[in-house]
C-alpha cells in the first residue's frame, strides 16, 4: 500500500507533530471546500425533482416510497401513520383534502381512514433517479450538444498542439533575426485579458462568415501564448546535437520536427493537451457570442439555457452538469499519469 | 583517383566579432585516419562541424572529393558524424536509430534491413536491435552511434570526441575497435580529440591545432621525433617534454658542443635522459618520484630552479634531496629559438 503510506506520512515518528495536525487540518478543510460541492452535485443529480426541493435537504437521494394498491391505477405515496390508539402503521394516501388525508391500508384496500396530516410522516427510501440521465439522452437535443462540445474540444486541442509545437520548435531550435522579439511578442499577449479582445474577435468571426459555425469557436483560440511558452521551454531541453544528428541523417526539417522533436516533447504536449481540453470544454464566453442557434450549442451553453427565467429543471441541470464534468476529469486522470511517467523517464536519462 | 577526400583552403570562421579559425589549409587523402588534436577551445570541433556542414565557414573553400561544398547542406555532403554525446534518438529502438538516415534517403525497406543487419553484425549489436538507447551501456551506445554512421556508407566519417564519455578501460578497447573498423572499411575518417594519447595511437596523420591555427601536420612519429615548435613538442608525448633554459644547459659539455646558435630553450623528453657520471651532465636535485611499475618518474630541480621530470628505468629509488647527474640523449634533444620554433640541429 504505497499510496496509503504516502497519504498517511507524518513528520513525527512516534506521535503526531504539531505541524502534522496543522497540515492535516488544512488539507481536510481544503478537501472539504473543493470536493464537497462536487460530491453534493453528484449525489443531487440522482434526486427527483421533488427531492431536490425538499427541506431540510438530504445528502443522498431519498424520495418517498410508493406502493401499488389494488383498485388504484397510479402508485400511491406511503406514510407512517400514528393511529388514535398510539400504534404505528404504514398506509398509502389515496387523496388529501386540507389537513385531512384519506389513507388506505395496503393489505386491506377497501378500508379507508381519515387522518390528520400532522399524525403521519412520509416513508423515505434511497432511490436513484436514473431517469435524470436517461431522459437527457432522449429528451432535448442533448446528443447534439455533446457532439458539438466533443468536436470543438478534440479538433481545437489537436490544432493547438500542432500549431503551438511548430511555433515552439522554431523559437527554440532556429537562430534567426528577431527571434527574441517574436517570442516576447507572443508572451506579451498573455497580459491581454480575453474579454478585452472579445469584440474584435467577434467582428473578425462575423466578417469571415464563421458565426454560428463550430469553426468560429475553434479557430480564434488555436494559438495560445501559454502553449507556445510551455512547449518552447521544454524543447530547449532537447539537445541540439539530436537535431544536428538528424540533419546529418538526411532528415528534412519537417521530419526532424515530426519524428524527433514531437515525440520527445510528449510530456509537455500532454500537459498542454490537458490544459487545452479544459479550456475548450469549459469555455463559455466565446461559444456564447459565436453560437446563437441552439443546434450549435455546446454543453456549457445548453446548461446555461436550461436555467429558464421562470422555471429551472434542476434535476436535469444537475445531471447534465455531472456529464459535463466527467470528460475533463477522465482526461486529467488519464493524462496525469502520462505526465508523471514522462517526468520519470526524463529523469533517468 | 588522385582527388583528395577533403581539402580545406584558407578556411576562416568568426562568431560575431571573435575569429576562432584563422585560415586553415589542409588536405586529407582517401582512406586516411586524420586526428585533430589540441587543447580545448582551439577550434578543432568547430573545424569538424564546418566539414560536416553544421556550421558555415566565414571565408575559404571546402572541397569534398574535388567538389566545392560550401553551399551544400549537411545532408548532401556525404559525411556521417558520431557525436560526443552519441545523439541517439532516445525514443527509437536501436534498429530505428540506424535505419532513420536510410529511411530519409528513401532507401527501399528490404535494403534498409539488410544494411542495418550488416552494420549490426559488424559491431556486435545484432542482439540489441530492439532495445532503446537508455537500455544500453555506454560502449553499446557508442557502437550504435558508429553503426548509424556506417549504414549510410559515407565518404567521410567524422568523430567528435567520441570516446570521452567512456571509462578508461572501455576507451582503450574502443580505440582498437575503431582502428580495426577503419582498416576494414578503408574509409576516410576525421577524428577530433583533446587527448594526445588517443591521437598518437590511432592516427595516420595528426593535425595539431592551437587557437584556430594549425601548429603542425604529420604522422605520430614525425610529431614525436621532430616537433616544429615548443607547443607541439610539449603537447605530444606523455609525460610532457622538459624545457630547459639554454644558458643552464651549457653546463653540459656534450650539449654545449652541439647547441646551435640562437637557441633559447632546450627540450628533452623525460624518457630521453641518460645517467652521467659525477662532474659531467647536469646536476639535478631530486624533489620526489612516482613509481610507475617498469619505470619511475623522478621530479627534480636544475641548479637554476627549473623543474624537470625524468623517466628512469626501474633502478633504485633516488632519495629526496640527492643530486643525480643526467645528460640528454645526444640524438634526442631539441633546440628552440626565441619564437619557440625548433632549430634543425643537423644544419648547424
Amino acid at each position: 500500500m504505497k499510496v496509503l503510506d504516502f497519504l498517511l506520512r507524518t513528520r513525527g515518528r512516534q506521535r503526531l507533530h504539531w505541524t502534522d495536525v496543522l497540515t492535516y487540518v488544512y488539507l481536510f478543510v481544503g478537501l472539504f471546500m473543493m470536493f464537497a460541492p462536487v460530491l453534493w452535485l453528484f449525489a443531487s443529480s440522482f434526486k427527483t425533482e421533488s427531492a431536490i426541493g425538499q427541506f431540510p435537504p438530504t445528502f443522498l437521494p431519498y424520495s418517498q416510497k410508493t406502493v401499488i394498491v389494488a383498485g388504484h391505477e397510479k402508485p400511491l405515496p406511503l406514510f407512517s401513520v400514528e393511529l388514535d390508539g398510539g400504534q404505528q402503521r404504514e398506509m398509502a394516501q389515496v387523496s388529501r383534502m386540507g389537513i385531512l388525508a384519506t389513507m388506505v391500508d395496503v393489505a386491506k384496500p377497501q378500508d379507508t381512514v381519515q387522518v390528520n396530516i400532522n399524525q403521519r410522516k412520509p416513508v423515505y427510501e434511497l432511490k436513484f433517479a436514473w431517469s435524470n440521465y436517461t431522459d437527457l439522452f432522449g429528451k432535448f437535443t442533448f446528443g447534439t450538444y455533446l457532439w458539438n462540445s466533443v468536436f470543438i474540444t478534440v479538433v481545437a486541442t489537436l490544432l493547438t498542439l500542432l500549431f503551438n509545437s511548430m511555433a515552439a520548435f522554431a523559437l527554440s531550435k532556429y537562430r534567426f533575426k528577431g527571434q527574441k522579439s517574436v517570442f516576447l511578442l507572443i508572451i506579451a499577449t498573455l497580459m491581454i485579458p480575453p474579454t478585452i479582445i472579445l469584440v474584435p474577435v467577434f467582428l473578425v468571426i462575423n466578417q469571415v462568415g464563421l458565426l454560428n459555425n463550430l469553426w468560429g469557436v475553434i479557430l480564434p483560440a488555436v494559438a495560445t501564448p501559454t502553449g507556445v511558452f510551455l512547449l518552447r521551454q521544454y524543447m530547449l531541453t532537447i539537445p541540439d546535437e539530436l537535431i544536428e544528428a538528424a540533419r546529418m541523417d538526411h532528415a528534412s526539417e519537417w521530419r526532424i520536427y515530426w519524428r524527433i522533436v514531437l515525440p520527445l516533447s510528449a510530456p509537455a504536449l500532454a500537459v498542454l493537451a490537458i490544459f487545452s481540453v479544459m479550456w475548450r470544454w469549459n469555455d463559455f464566453l466565446l461559444p456564447l457570442i459565436v453560437l446563437s442557434q441552439s443546434e450549435h450549442f455546446t454543453l456549457q451553453l445548453a446548461l446555461n439555457s436550461f436555467q429558464g427565467e421562470l422555471n429551472t429543471q434542476w434535476n436535469y441541470l444537475l445531471a447534465m452538469t455531472v456529464i459535463t464534468l466527467l470528460p475533463v476529469t477522465l482526461v486529467f486522470a488519464f493524462l496525469q499519469r502520462y505526465i508523471t511517467t514522462g517526468i520519470a523517464s526524463a529523469g533517468v536519462k | 583517383m588522385n582527388v583528395s577526400a577533403l581539402e580545406l583552403r584558407s578556411i576562416e570562421k568568426s562568431f560575431d566579432q571573435t575569429q576562432v579559425i584563422h585560415g586553415i589549409d589542409l588536405e586529407v587523402k582517401k582512406g586516411e585516419f586524420v586526428v585533430f588534436v589540441g587543447p580545448s577551445g582551439c577550434g578543432k570541433s568547430t573545424l569538424l562541424r564546418m566539414i560536416a556542414g553544421l556550421d558555415e565557414p566565414t571565408a575559404g573553400d571546402l572541397l569534398i572529393e574535388g567538389q566545392r561544398v560550401n553551399n551544400i547542406g549537411a545532408a548532401d555532403r556525404g559525411c556521417a558524424m558520431v557525436f560526443q554525446s552519441y545523439a541517439l534518438y532516445p525514443h527509437m529502438t536501436v534498429f530505428a536509430n540506424m535505419a532513420f538516415g536510410l529511411e530519409n534517403a528513401r532507401v527501399p525497406r528490404p535494403e534498409i534491413e539488410r544494411k542495418v543487419q550488416e552494420a549490426a553484425n559488424l559491431l556486435q549489436l545484432d542482439t540489441l536491435l530492439q532495445r532503446k538507447p537508455t537500455q544500453l551501456s555506454g560502449g553499446q551506445r557508442q557502437r550504435v552511434a558508429i553503426g548509424r554512421a556506417i549504414v549510410r556508407n559515407p565518404k567521410i566519417f567524422l568523430f567528435d570526441e567520441p570516446l570521452s564519455n567512456l571509462d578508461a578501460e572501455l576507451r582503450v578497447s574502443m580505440r582498437g575497435e575503431l582502428r580495426e573498423l577503419h582498416q576494414r572499411l578503408s574509409a576516410t575518417m576525421i577524428y577530433v580529440t583533446h587527448d594526445q594519447v588517443e591521437a598518437m595511437t590511432m592516427a595516420d596523420k595528426i593535425v595539431v591545432l592551437r587557437a584556430g591555427r594549425i601548429e603542425q601536420v604529420g604522422t605520430p612519429q614525425a610529431l614525436y621525433d621532430t616537433p616544429d615548435n615548443m607547443f607541439v613538442a610539449g603537447f605530444i608525448g606523455s609525460p610532457r617534454m622538459d624545457f630547459l633554459p639554454a644558458a643552464t644547459v651549457l653546463q653540459d659539455a656534450a650539449v654545449r658542443a652541439a647547441l646551435p646558435s640562437g637557441a633559447q630553450k632546450v627540450g628533452v623528453r623525460p624518457e630521453h635522459w641518460l645517467r652521467g657520471s659525477a662532474g659531467e651532465g647536469l646536476a639535478i636535485s631530486v624533489l620526489g618520484s612516482e613509481y610507475l611499475g617498469a619505470q619511475r618518474l623522478v621530479l627534480g630541480k636544475l641548479s637554476d630552479g627549473t623543474r624537470v621530470e625524468i623517466l628512469m628505468e626501474g633502478a633504485a629509488e633516488p632519495r629526496v634531496g640527492e643530486v643525480v647527474h643526467m645528460t640528454p640523449h645526444p640524438q634526442r634533444w631539441h633546440a628552440f629559438d626565441a619564437a619557440g620554433c625548433r632549430i634543425n640541429r643537423s644544419q648547424t
